[in-house]
């Protein structure tokens, strides 16, 4: 871990209406650093990814990359949002997979692996053809190169869907309740995809419910509730030693189980909306 | 109660007993005979007249220029369509609120108006000039001279087919995922690549079957121009007749090539919702 951190949020705020969502975060991520993002519905740590990929526009406070402030420029004096091409820019040096898998459903699970690469960020057919595949090995699913998304499993999927935010070498992936939408059979493949990636040194936030695993793969962990990050640390202490009442009483709906390390999973309906 | 001694097998069960099938049925049968014999048996309808004009060269032509203005129009149409649907989903309110206009008003006056209205354009705009909008003018010309029947026709009839098209297109964006757009963008795709590349090719699933109709009553709407003395199918089958007074058989050579022409295109239609339905959800 270096000094510099690759993203830096600080006192983000987002307001959808009334309701406030973001309430003044500030979260820095090193490199190789792994944090996971824990809270109930509602918490705002959806909205905190999907605002650090400019999929959402913040309303107060900045979130830099390298250093480089995030959809917003100076300009004579003033602050103001970047141009289309140059936000898509920034959008392209982050990897993002979403719960629902959005893969592009009228392309080949190759060409969603290859577009990006190609498009955004000028590499040759060939050698992004190449990249592809070693992803696509990677998440272990060489064979289905030339699948048609809908003909996968939800966790084939989001396998593929994490191959694809791979290929254009992103500094950070960003994962948005990437296993909410699945079965609960397949839940595991994805979570050793990410996991393998952490052993790597990929700097990663993920947004989860699954608290065994946000405990295994986390370097830190952050407990967000109302549009605030109530807690963090590392965690052991997260999980271990929770300061804050609401976060002893966030782990405690999950019956006391998510301060182990153990197969079994929490209850879903009380965690998803 | 005693169970039957064989043991039953619906396989061999027999269609269900439905007699008012049979009477529709021979209603059917009595009605497309009656009128058979009214075909065949009326000597009005000149058959053999409508035989020697079907491939008269001037009808020809005249569906020659029907198929013509259909393509231009379709064509045209449909690109400015594309750009008013684009221009309606905007977040600049003020181009959406344009084009809603637009296609308000260009899909609430019929077609047969709006072509009567352009041709005679020159009446309300005697010149048409180029310059600087309240400034001096470089070129100008009379509008009369720019305004010809094809013209008008083309104008005419791609501004209400775009407006058709507009709302189809729109109807198309809107039915694809917002995860879609959300993945485009998160993979540094441009607003207009994500666009191009990723929304409209599977808007065109949900755009294509509409427009296939689009395209058919456009080929049918384009006898109106007949009216501005656009020699269309229908103008060159009127000009023989109004000179032979052999009206019907002429106007069965019209529907003849009508009807042709509408079949192929519903083949068409079906290929290519085909096409376009293939690997979507």
């Amino acid at each position: 871990m270096s000094d510099a951190p690759v993203l830096r949020i600080r006192n983000v705020r987002k307001q959808f209406g009334d309701h406030v969502a973001l309430d003044g975060v500030d979260l820095d991520v090193h490199e190789g650093e792994v944090v996971t993002v824990i809270g109930p519905s509602g918490s705002g740590k959806s909205t905190l990814v999907r605002c650090v990929h400019q999929l959402e526009s913040i309303d107060g406070g900045a979130m830099y990359l390298d250093g480089e402030l995030l959809g917003y420029e100076m300009r004579r004096g003033h602050l103001r949002p970047l141009p289309d091409r140059r936000l898509a820019a920034q959008r392209g040096r982050m990897g993002m997979v979403f719960q629902q898998f959005n893969l592009f459903a009228h392309w080949s699970v190759l060409r969603n692996v290859i577009e990006a690469q190609v498009t955004v960020h000028g590499r040759s057919p060939e050698e992004a053809r190449k990249e592809a595949l070693r992803l696509l090995e990677r998440v272990g699913l060489s064979g289905k190169a030339d699948a048609h998304p809908r003909m996968l499993s939800g966790g084939q999927q989001q396998r593929v869907a994490i191959a694809r935010a791979l290929a254009t070498n992103p500094r950070i992936m960003l994962f948005d309740e990437p296993t909410s939408a699945l079965d609960p059979e397949l839940v595991d493949e994805v979570l050793s995809v990410v996991l393998d990636l952490a052993r790597g040194g990929m700097t990663m936030i993920i947004v989860t419910h699954e608290m065994s695993f946000a405990r295994e793969v986390a370097d830190r962990c952050v407990f967000m509730e109302e549009g605030r990050v109530v807690e963090t640390g590392t965690p052991k202490e997260i999980f271990d030693n929770p300061a804050s009442p609401r976060l002893r009483a966030f782990l405690s709906r999950f019956s006391g189980r998510a301060a182990h390390i153990s197969d079994e999973r929490p209850l879903e309906e009380e965690t998803t909306s | 109660m005693s169970l039957a001694p064989q043991v039953l097998d619906v396989a061999s069960a027999r269609p269900r007993i439905r007699p008012l099938r049979w009477v529709a049925g021979a209603v059917l049968l009595v009605l497309v005979a009656q009128f058979a014999w009214f075909l065949v048996t009326n000597p009005r309808f000149e058959w053999a007249v409508a035989g020697k004009y079907l491939f008269d060269p001037n009808i020809l032509r005249g569906l020659g220029m029907s198929l013509l203005l259909t393509v231009i129009a379709m064509t045209l149409g449909s690109v400015l369509g594309v750009l008013l649907a684009a221009g309606r989903l905007s977040d600049f309110k003020p181009a959406a609120w344009a084009c809603g206009v637009y296609v308000a008003v260009f899909r609430g006056i019929p077609p047969l108006v709006q072509l009567i209205f352009w041709f005679n354009l020159g009446y309300l705009l005697p010149r048409i000039s180029l310059g600087v909008p309240f400034g001096p003018t470089f070129v100008s010309w009379p509008t009369n001279s720019v305004i010809s029947s094809l013209t008008a026709a083309i104008i005419g009839l791609t501004l209400h087919e775009a407006a058709y098209m507009a709302e189809i297109v729109r109807a198309g964006i809107l039915a694809v995922d917002g995860g879609q757009r959300d993945a485009a963008r998160a993979m540094g795709f441009t607003a207009r690549q994500s666009f191009v590349k990723v929304v409209l090719p599977q808007a065109m699933r949900v755009i294509v079957p509409p427009t296939g109709s689009q395209f058919i009553s456009l080929l049918k709407g384009t006898s109106l121009v007949s009216v501005i003395a656009m020699a269309d199918l229908l103008y060159s089958v009127q000009v023989i007749y109004n000179r032979t007074y052999e009206i019907v058989p002429l106007l069965i050579v019209a529907c003849a090539w009508y009807l042709a022409v509408v079949t192929v295109l519903s083949l068409g239609q079906r290929r290519l919702e085909q096409h376009f339905g293939k690997g979507q959800r």
